[in-house]
């Protein structure tokens, strides 16, 4: 006992000697990797002064991200969106720094405080689970803003005024693709796979499969659930059963669903995709991709919060507003009756002719 | 025996050095992690300096260390009593889950009962659940031989996919359903239940100081009890237990239990101190990290302690690094096997000196 | 219910369950021989992601598979030597040794990829290969014999291994180094060398699996792409008592009732999804809780081996 207690006090007194001996250390500024388009920050511990967005000076995002800057799927679209934005306004009107993999919600709330801390002018966590921390977090930072999605849910009610939600209506898009492929399908089948039955992905295929069954031509629409956002074993067998069960079309979504991909590209079967551009992942295959594009949303925040409003704003991405947007693959020859319904459908959706319940 | 001042010398000089044997390891890990900063053109000084001055820098950064240093140190206690048993405990994952859903689950459907009775039962429900979870494969193990290497990775599958199951459904937050988003979140739990903060504008949480107290109690319980006893001699000889007259299984299902008791009731804590909501994501990898913290604690609950403190700060630090010099969180899990693959590989120099001092002095 | 057990869906059971089965039979193997001569790899997820890694690199860059696969027997083969310089020569505690190994290849795996290609892609894969004749048989020759060369590979690795195992002198010395070191000690066999020979073996072998996941059946790779695939090897090595055959066997049930819960969900049988993905893993414990009685393990599996001691 009395060996281990020595042993313990030694290693707290190496850890403190380490931490107080290399707290010196961090004072020279880091100097800047240029990582992808990514403008870096320097030293950190910047005061939490009021970062009063002056015209002049750069505007500052910081970008949460569950999964990485390059997973094909949710996390990438709003990563290229700010990098699209930071081309047009140009690298020293706009600032991004991003923390990827942030899937643990602990360590996506302690980005979310650090970054807003460093003076911040904009904090967007990427990802639904990240509600209850931001709602903790922004009431200590009142003119710096945030935003989450997808979700309704400002927190406004609870008296927060600086956060903005984003959500999709990402089940319109899914039921044209659903019709396109129900139309396009010769065996008169198509086959879904999901991640997990819940948010985006939930509307989605609720869109998709409801698209199909308005056709009314007989084609019969099934879905298999993963249970994982990650498992691409899982997404790959999914998509071997649909075609084993001779579906010729199939749908998914996650950034797992490379793995259905590249078995539909196997097996020479028609793919749609949904959150990100799926088709150069197989040009072969992939019909069309619904697209989000959050390039107007993150305008329309910005110039929002340039004009002294912080959050408290809900922002819908349609296919009307041009959040979402239908992307066709220029390789794959699609019949004219079927991309002419396609377009009257489109236009429907857009006219908000077309109700797609979701319970 | 009497010692001369010399012998005593060499002596405390030889335990020094294999209290730090351990923690040298670990500057050993960072300097291959250096090469891989300098190879991605980074200053790996600088970007270590992020690292320590992240994770225990100033107040904002230990209590985000002390945040993640509670559910490693309470799942490392649990690794720590099944290792004790001679069981190898993996399943800390599945177990934490389990205490967060029956936590939830318990809070969600008494709104009516008073805070602090409700935030009591509601810790004994996660301990229980996980309690139960950590029970299923010390059963199989004692009654049917089935390895709990295996079963309680089965065991984690399945509670995962349990959760998936709740969230998706039964568990979902009415709210989701009526705005059409479908989150998968339970809805949020009263305030009344959630664990107390002492430091503002942080989520330092008391969980972590009941955490502390367990360490010592664990301790206590295995080194000064009749049934610590036991099971620690289970675990270190179960023939000569077996001879002692020592129900062997039942011992190493007891640790299980108890293991998965600890996972349980960080599952708890992560509910009701820091989430105060079930969500996805909840456990992220601590059942694995709790082995680690548990082995670079020498397997002992006090050491438990600042190894747990010392992987939080690197869980914490490293975002921060992260953040700062922007690499990708992938090195910084690359440095985290190693910094492993070093503590594990540097206890047999301890164990020689060990061994060496025994046949010499 | 009853358009659950059709013809085609029976067909589709088998032939998926065959097919997916590959990379837990690589694995699997591997540790058979690792633990079979008293060692404990728990690491093997790490070993897959590596060898999926480099195997979908060096494929991409060369344009030849069969160089990717040698690139990811060789990458595992490497890692499977760490492990056994790590729990051979510095005895570390073989468990938790496995998880360091587990997270190293984890993060290495994702940096590598990160750094060294754009983003996620696609391959062409090994394509799948009729055998003559067996091929043509209806229905057999679709489900058995129309497998890319990898799935092949995978279940003639069963027979080859249990003859290395049961027929030669090697095999011998590694079932009695894991059985009772002490007494291979003394008839003059390396303990050491023999432990060293059969984890980078199933390092290699976990590699080829990793490949078999990125370039023959998925043809992809990304971050974590095994999503846990070596743990449950591990699990197969304990279900299919330490013997090849049974491992067979194991990997074969694993994969098959994955199959049908797809199945399941896609003929539309009321059971919730979330229920229906944790089928497999329930039945390995069901099955396991009536078969472990009669199962020893390698006596000196995860025992540190020095000589002269105990």
């Amino acid at each position: 006992m009395k060996r281990l207690l020595f042993q313990l006090s030694l290693v707290l007194v190496l850890v403190s000697l380490v931490v107080s001996g290399c707290a010196p250390a961090a004072a020279p500024a880091t100097p800047a990797p240029a990582v992808e388009n990514t403008v870096i920050v320097e030293v950190e511990k910047v005061v939490t002064a009021t970062p009063a967005p002056v015209e002049e000076k750069a505007f500052r995002v910081a970008l949460i991200l569950p999964s990485t800057t390059k997973d094909s799927s949710f996390s990438q679209a709003m990563y290229d969106a700010l990098v699209r934005l930071q081309e047009e306004m140009g690298k020293d009107k706009l600032e991004i720094a991003y923390s990827e993999s942030m899937f643990k919600i602990p360590d996506a709330a302690a980005a979310i405080r650090d970054y807003a801390s460093q003076g911040y002018n904009l904090v967007i966590a990427h990802g639904s689970q990240y509600g209850s921390s931001l709602a903790e977090i922004a009431p200590d930072f009142p003119t710096t803003a945030f935003a989450w999605g997808t979700t309704v849910n400002t927190f406004q009610s609870e008296g927060i005024n600086n956060i903005f939600a984003y959500t999709g209506t990402s089940q319109f898009g899914g039921y044209v693709m659903g019709a396109v492929g129900a139309m396009l399908s010769k065996s008169k089948k198509v086959g879904i796979c999901g991640p997990i039955e819940t948010g985006d992905n939930r509307n989605y295929v609720k869109g998709v499969v409801q698209g199909v069954k308005d056709t009314n031509l007989g084609v019969t629409v099934t879905t298999i659930w993963t249970g994982s956002y990650s498992d691409v074993t899982a997404m790959a067998t999914c998509a071997q059963t649909h075609i084993q069960d001779g579906a010729d079309v199939l749908y998914g979504s996650s950034q797992s669903s490379t793995g259905a991909i590249a078995a539909a590209k196997e097996n020479n079967v028609y793919w749609f995709g949904h959150q990100y551009d799926n088709i150069p992942l197989a040009p072969e295959v992939v019909v069309a991709s619904q697209v989000y594009d959050f390039v107007p949303t993150l305008k329309d925040m910005i110039a929002t919060i340039k004009a002294g409003v912080y959050g408290g704003k809900v922002y819908t991405l349609t296919l009307q507003n041009g959040g979402f947007e239908i992307r066709y693959n220029k390789n794959i020859e699609i019949p004219a009756d079927v991309k002419a319904k396609a377009d009257e459908l489109l236009e429907k959706v857009k006219k908000g002719e077309i109700e797609i319940p979701l319970d | 025996m009497p010692m001369s001042d010399e012998s005593r010398v060499k002596q405390l000089l030889d335990r020094s050095f294999d209290a730090l044997l351990p923690l040298l390891a670990v500057p050993l890990a960072f300097l291959i992690g250096a090469v891989i900063l300098m190879v991605m053109d980074v200053d790996p000084i600088a970007a270590y300096g992020v690292l320590i001055t992240g994770a225990f820098g100033d107040v904002s950064g230990i209590t985000q260390t002390l945040v993640r240093t509670t559910p490693l140190l309470l799942v490392g206690l649990g690794i720590v009593i099944a290792f004790r048993g001679g069981v190898l405990n993996i399943g800390g994952e599945g177990q934490l889950v389990m205490g967060a859903i029956a936590t939830t689950v318990l809070v969600l459907s008494l709104p009516t009962w008073p805070g602090w009775i409700l935030m009591i039962l509601a810790m004994l429900a996660g301990a229980a659940a996980g309690a139960f979870w950590g029970f299923i494969p010390g059963l199989l193990r004692a009654r049917l031989g089935v390895s709990e290497n295996l079963s309680t990775i089965m065991m984690n599958a399945i509670a995962a996919q349990f959760a998936n199951f709740l969230l998706a459904g039964p568990l979902m937050d009415p709210l989701q359903r009526e705005l059409g988003s479908f989150l998968p979140e339970s809805a949020r739990i009263p305030r009344s239940v959630w664990l107390y903060r002492p430091i503002p504008q942080s989520s330092l949480h008391i969980g972590f100081f009941i955490a502390l107290i367990f360490a010592i109690l664990v301790y206590i319980f295995l080194w000064r009890t009749s049934i610590g006893y036991r099971i620690r001699a289970v675990g270190l000889n179960p023939a000569a237990s077996r001879y002692a007259g020592i129900n062997v299984p039942y011992y190493e299902a007891l640790a299980l239990t108890l293991g998965g008791m600890f996972a349980g009731l960080a599952g708890s804590f992560e509910v009701l101190g820091v989430h105060h909501k079930l969500l996805e994501y909840l456990s992220s990898g601590y059942g694995f990290s709790g082995i680690v913290v548990a082995l670079f604690g020498k397997l002992h609950p006090l050491g438990a302690i600042p190894a747990s403190i010392l992987f939080g700060g690197l869980l914490v630090g490293g975002d921060k690094m992260q953040r700062v010099v922007q690499v990708p969180s992938a090195l910084i899990t690359t440095i985290s096997g190693l910094v492993v693959l070093f503590v594990v590989s540097s206890v047999i120099f301890t164990e020689r000196r060990a061994r060496r001092r025994k046949i010499h002095g | 219910m009853g358009d659950l057990f059709t013809l085609p869906v029976l067909l589709g059971i088998i032939y998926s369950g065959i097919r997916f089965a590959t990379p837990y039979l690589f694995a699997a193997i591997g540790e058979t021989f690792s633990q079979r001569s008293g060692v404990l790899n728990l690491g093997v997820d790490g070993m897959m992601l590596m060898g999926a890694y480099s195997g979908f690199f060096v494929a991409v860059k060369t344009n030849n598979l069969w160089l990717g696969l040698l690139a990811a027997a060789l990458t595992g083969g490497l890692m499977g030597l760490l492990m056994a310089v790590i729990s051979v020569t510095f005895q570390a505690t073989q468990g938790i040794s496995g998880i360091g190994l587990h997270i190293l290849g984890l993060g290495l795996s994702t940096l590598l990829f990160t750094t060294t290609m754009g983003g996620v892609g696609t391959i062409g894969g090994f394509p799948p290969v009729r055998i003559p004749l067996l091929g043509e048989i209806p229905y057999i020759g679709d489900i058995f014999f129309n497998h890319n060369i990898l799935v092949y590979f995978a279940f003639l690795l069963v027979p080859v291994s249990n003859w290395i195992l049961y027929k030669t002198t090697f095999g011998l010395q590694v079932r009695a180094v894991g059985q009772s070191p002490e007494a291979a000690d003394t008839l003059g066999v390396s303990v050491k060398g023999i432990r060293y020979i059969t984890v980078t073996l199933g390092g290699i072998l976990a590699g080829i699996a990793g490949a078999s996941i990125s370039i023959a059946l998925i043809n992809v790779f990304q971050e974590n792409i095994t999503n846990g695939m070596g743990f449950i090897a591990v699990a197969l090595v304990y279900f299919g008592a330490w013997r090849p055959t049974g491992v067979l066997f194991g990997s074969l049930l694993f994969s098959f009732v994955n199959a049908l819960q797809q199945w399941v969900q896609l003929k539309g049988i009321p059971i919730p999804a979330g229920m229906a993905v944790m089928l497999p893993y329930i039945l390995t414990i069901v099955v396991l809780a009536f078969s472990s009685r009669r199962i020893s393990k390698p006596a000196a599996l995860t025992k540190k081996f020095e000589r002269g001691e105990s």
